[in-house]
């Protein structure tokens, strides 16, 4: 069986779903952080499988795909800013003890 | 045959790496798992005939992101207590495995419009002409520089010493 754009896009989705699953049911902030990340390139993946096998000549997933690009490193930067922020001030990067902002 | 063979073989181990850092106790090695599921998808762009973005991928992301991951793992020493799932684990679980069946259910239901044109080779040319060139996307393309310019300063300002 060739392969065709539905298995990329089923690739990403399944990449989707476990950036997904590690973004909700962990606990270290950092690994949050990681998760978002792989549902960043799950994104991005399906992008160019677009780009690729409906409009080839138009390229269009793939500058999408490199706006992601740039702003996942300023996500990366900022959130690892804010991290290291709550570890000076509490000590923990544990994300259920981090509660200032709950009501 | 080959386009096959990689296509398997990037897949499985993307899905491998990306739940080894989800499910793995070491943050380190989850660290390390991430690294490999980059380069995964790097390779995924290449079966998909986009070396450029290929090349950025390892650049950006092998080179740059997970760097300033494994150092906020470095200046967290949260690397003895692990990475321990909350209570919310198993709803988690579901919501995610809920979200890949609809994901995949409305993918494999739908009639994609293929059009049958090889993709263009080499891509970077043609990617600086559609950023760049003429109708492209020059608007985005000034308003990246902004948006990591207040990244950075956001960043120095937030880890500076009071």
């Amino acid at each position: 069986m060739a392969i065709g754009l539905q298995h990329y896009l089923i690739l990403s989705a399944i990449l989707f779903s476990i950036g997904l699953y590690g973004a909700l049911a962990k606990r270290n902030a950092i690994v949050i952080l990681m998760s978002i990340e792989i549902m960043l390139n799950a994104v991005n993946i399906a992008m160019v499988a677009f780009s690729r096998y409906i409009v080839p000549q138009l390229l269009t997933g793939q500058v999408f795909a490199i706006f992601i690009m740039v702003v996942a490193a300023a996500e990366a930067a900022v959130g690892l800013a804010i991290i290291m922020a709550i570890y000076r001030s509490r000590e923990t990067i544990d994300a259920t003890e981090i509660n200032l902002m709950k009501w | 045959m080959g386009l096959e063979i990689a296509f398997w073989l990037l897949a499985i181990v993307g899905i491998a790496a990306a739940s080894a850092v989800v499910l793995l106790r070491n943050v380190f090695r989850a660290a390390l798992c991430l690294i490999l599921c980059f380069l995964a998808v790097a390779g995924i762009f290449i079966t998909l005939s986009a070396d450029f973005l290929a090349a950025v991928q390892v650049l950006i992301y092998v080179g740059a992101i997970s760097i300033l991951i494994i150092l906020g793992i470095m200046l967290t020493r949260e690397v003895q207590r692990g990475s321990p799932t909350n209570r919310l684990r198993v709803p988690a679980f579901l919501v995610a495995i809920l979200f890949l069946g609809v994901v995949a259910f409305a993918l494999v239901n739908t009639q994609w419009q293929i059009a049958g044109i090889p993709p263009q080779e080499p891509t970077t040319s043609a990617l600086g002409f559609r950023l760049f060139g003429k109708d492209g996307f020059i608007l985005p393309v000034e308003i990246a520089p902004i948006l990591l310019l207040v990244a950075i300063l956001g960043s120095i300002v937030l880890v500076r010493e009071k």
